[in-house]
């Protein structure tokens, strides 16, 4: 009897305790709104997608996929938080709620969709990994580097499709594994490895961060798709309409022709596509829970898909990367948006 | 039983007047609601992982893990299951801190002899190691052997090398590998043939020396037999053990071991770092000897190198050895920061990579933090029954 009543008292501790663990947060909408500000995950440091400038501040792809949510969100694309994580941190982070979107350059794959609780929102990269090799080792192609030692950040699908690739053309290599991209392009410069392997815009945007970007030269392989997008958590799918929506928005936006420069003199415009996109007409923002002028917002204070990547990673940039499969579908890309109606 | 009824009736006996069952109560509840918290803490994870749909269990340590691993001890290869990345990751965890043991303990002590000894530059010398060590946080340290000084050795064309045998170049230190062919069991069972004799002529030697005086001079003997025996076993035996000698081959040397710059960083720092205490371990343990033990080892007329090996250290080692053993344990847990040089460790395969593959956190690192439990609950152990040998042996 006695042990009896200090067990009742041990459970009515604990079912205190699974009463307060089980009271779930309000929705990541309203918590974003209550708290003014949006988190955001980002990359440590990867020119053209997230890195911050001379000032401090976070410029990218990545950045503006951010920058855009907040716009819909908060009205107000300068209110994100950004938080720098590794590839290691980065699921762990978001699964927690520390982020309220991880937009860092992440590949989407099956095991990532339907083992870790997250939600894939869309692509605003396609992306393939390639090869970094400097330029004296002599080497044109990817099938010449049997034996090679290769630089690699941890926790990437550039680590899988690496193995699959030398497996598959029976070659050997040593894998030297590192934490950021700034030490796999350290690792590379002295000369630890012979070549450094991932997807080809960060390639791109490591060269730069050589000493001698000329010394090295990306080969022209590609490995593997790579569709880079924001992610959310599963489970609250209001939020993951709004990120993905706001991708689409962007999309939208330059097939009609509305930049961040014409977007307040198309106010008027007479096409009633036009007026569903800047909130005038069609359901405006109801079903995302969001003001009526979300996606004007997006496009006044970021700017359309092609002005983003112009100017983080096109020729508005020192990368200088072509659209490639990134155009529009009309447009000879692979990049496609439904309709705002 | 009738006797029993005609003694006084007791005064109603409650069990909270006893302290002993009190006390046991007590004991109950406490454990009741750690156990109960401990289930709500687990039942609570597992289904807010459900909720959110993120996977749970052991399966994954049976799939293919897909990725490479540049130092194994055991097989290894891409086609290998997370499980073994498991064993690989902890046997360079086990590699590293091993030794790292045995050369911080050799540095230590020698350093820590070393700041007692009389001649005044060895003493400085020694202390202003353990003062710059010691005062500087180890994953600086290990970022500095790593960055600073491995990165400046040259490409692997332009390797340094020692009679073309040893090589070494940004990518590792490449020395030869032993080949073993037929007929080569029997330099090893020579070897254990000569470390038998050995200890059998040590035992004699002291029970020798217990009854007549006579010193004998083992060390020499020893050396003799312990490299004579199995060298006769090799020639014997017609050589059957060749060198496989690293060579240039494409990109990087091949054949023979290859000691990758991540180890030698961890290892170096790791080594330094810790010796740095122990040496203030050991400086303190010769210190707490009665300095009447040392005088009365002169009065005896033993020599000072005696002295400290048969009177000295002896009865310091009871102070060194328990705090010892800490330094053991600070070396096996300081290992985990391999994963900012990229050394292959547990921490940095299977707790990095392997968790961000398989995405299932709380399984991994559970896993990875009841290793490094039971590691240096092992070296506790140990520790503790070497301890009690060596602890004085009251008469």
């Amino acid at each position: 009897m006695r042990k009896a009543t200090g067990l009742a008292a041990a459970l009515a501790l604990t079912t205190s305790f699974s009463v307060i663990s089980s009271a779930q947060a309000a929705s990541t909408l309203e918590s974003v709104q209550e708290r003014g500000y949006l988190q955001c995950g980002v990359n440590t440091g990867l020119p053209g997608f997230s890195s911050p400038d001379d000032k401090g501040n976070w410029k990218g792809m990545d950045v503006d996929t951010c920058r855009a949510v907040a716009a819909a969100t908060l009205g107000d694309a300068d209110k994100v938080k950004f938080i720098p994580l590794t590839a290691k941190e980065r699921f762990t982070a978001l699964q927690s709620g520390e982020i309220d979107v991880l937009s860092r350059n992440t590949t989407w794959t099956l095991t990532r969709d339907s083992s870790l609780g997250l939600n894939f929102a869309g692509v605003n990269y396609y992306d393939g990994q390639g090869f970094l090799v400097s330029k004296n080792l002599g080497v044109k192609s990817a099938l010449e580097l049997d034996g090679a030692t290769v630089c690699i950040q941890a926790g990437t699908t550039s680590e899988l499709n690496l193995a699959d690739y030398f497996r598959q053309h029976k070659m050997e290599y040593q894998p030297v594994v590192f934490d950021t991209s700034d030490q796999t392009i350290s690792g590379f410069e002295a000369g630890r490895c012979d070549m450094l392997t991932s997807d080809q815009s960060q390639l791109y945007a490591l060269r730069i961060k050589l000493k001698k970007p000329d010394s090295a030269m990306v080969l022209p392989e590609v490995i593997s798709k790579e569709p880079l997008g924001p992610v959310v958590r599963q489970g609250d799918d209001q939020w993951f309409n709004i990120v993905k929506w706001s991708l689409f928005a962007q999309l939208n936006a330059e097939e009609m022709g509305l930049t961040s420069a014409n977007i307040d003199s198309q106010k008027k415009s007479d096409n009633p596509a036009v007026g569903r996109f800047i909130g005038k007409e069609g359901i405006k923002g109801k079903g995302l829970g969001l003001a009526d002028d979300w996606a004007y917002q997006i496009v006044k204070q970021v700017g359309n898909y092609g002005e983003i990547f112009e100017r983080n990673v096109g020729e508005g940039s020192p990368l200088k990367i072509a659209r490639g499969i990134n155009a529009l579908w009309n447009q000879g890309g692979i990049q496609y948006a439904p309709p705002i109606r | 039983m009738q006797e029993k009824h005609t003694m006084p009736a007791p005064a109603r006996h409650y069990f909270w007047n006893d302290p002993d069952k009190r006390a046991l109560v007590f004991q109950i509840i406490v454990t009741v609601a750690i156990l109960g918290l401990a289930f709500v803490v687990v039942e609570n994870t597992l289904s807010n992982l459900e909720k959110r749909g993120i996977t749970t269990g052991f399966d994954f340590l049976s799939q293919e893990s897909g990725f490479g691993i540049i130092q194994s001890l055991v097989e290894y290869d891409e086609t290998h299951s997370f499980g073994k990345t498991f064993i690989v990751g902890l046997l360079n965890t086990i590699l590293v801190s091993v030794l790292g043991i045995i050369l911080a303990t050799v540095v230590g002590f020698l350093v820590g002899v070393g700041r007692l000894s009389n001649n005044w530059l060895v003493a400085r010398v020694c202390g202003a190691y353990v003062e710059i060590f010691r005062n500087i946080p180890l994953l600086l340290q290990i970022l500095f052997w790593y960055f600073a000084v491995l990165r400046t050795l040259p490409s692997p064309r332009q390797s340094l090398d020692l009679y073309d045998t040893f090589f070494l170049n940004i990518r590792g230190l490449y020395i030869p590998a032993p080949i073993f062919q037929e007929g080569a069991i029997w330099i090893g069972v020579a070897l254990l043939l000569a470390i038998a004799s050995v200890w059998v002529i040590k035992r004699w030697a002291e029970q020798r020396q217990l009854a007549s005086g006579k010193t004998f001079p083992v060390f020499y003997t020893a050396a003799v037999i312990v490299i004579g025996l199995p060298l006769l076993a090799w020639f014997m035996t017609g050589q059957p053990v060749h060198w496989e000698v690293p060579a240039l081959k494409g990109f990087n040397f091949r054949g023979g071991y290859a000691v990758i710059p991540e180890l030698c960083a961890l290892l170096i720092a790791l080594t330094l770092y810790t010796a740095s205490y122990i040496a203030e371990n050991v400086r303190s343990g010769i210190e707490a000897v009665n300095k009447g033990q040392t005088e009365a080892a002169f009065a005896l007329g033993l020599p000072k190198s005696r002295t400290m090996q048969l009177v000295i250290i002896p009865q310091a080692m009871r102070v060194i050895i328990p705090p010892l053993a800490s330094q053991y344990m600070n070396l096996i847990k300081n290992s985990s920061l391999a994963t900012a040089v990229g050394y292959p460790d547990l921490v940095a395969v299977f707790a990095g990579t392997t968790l961000n593959q398989t995405g299932q956190a709380v399984e991994i690192i559970l896993i990875t933090m009841s290793v490094y439990l039971l590691m240096s609950l092992l070296v506790s152990l140990l520790m503790n029954m070497f301890n009690k040998k060596m602890a004085l042996a009251e008469r």
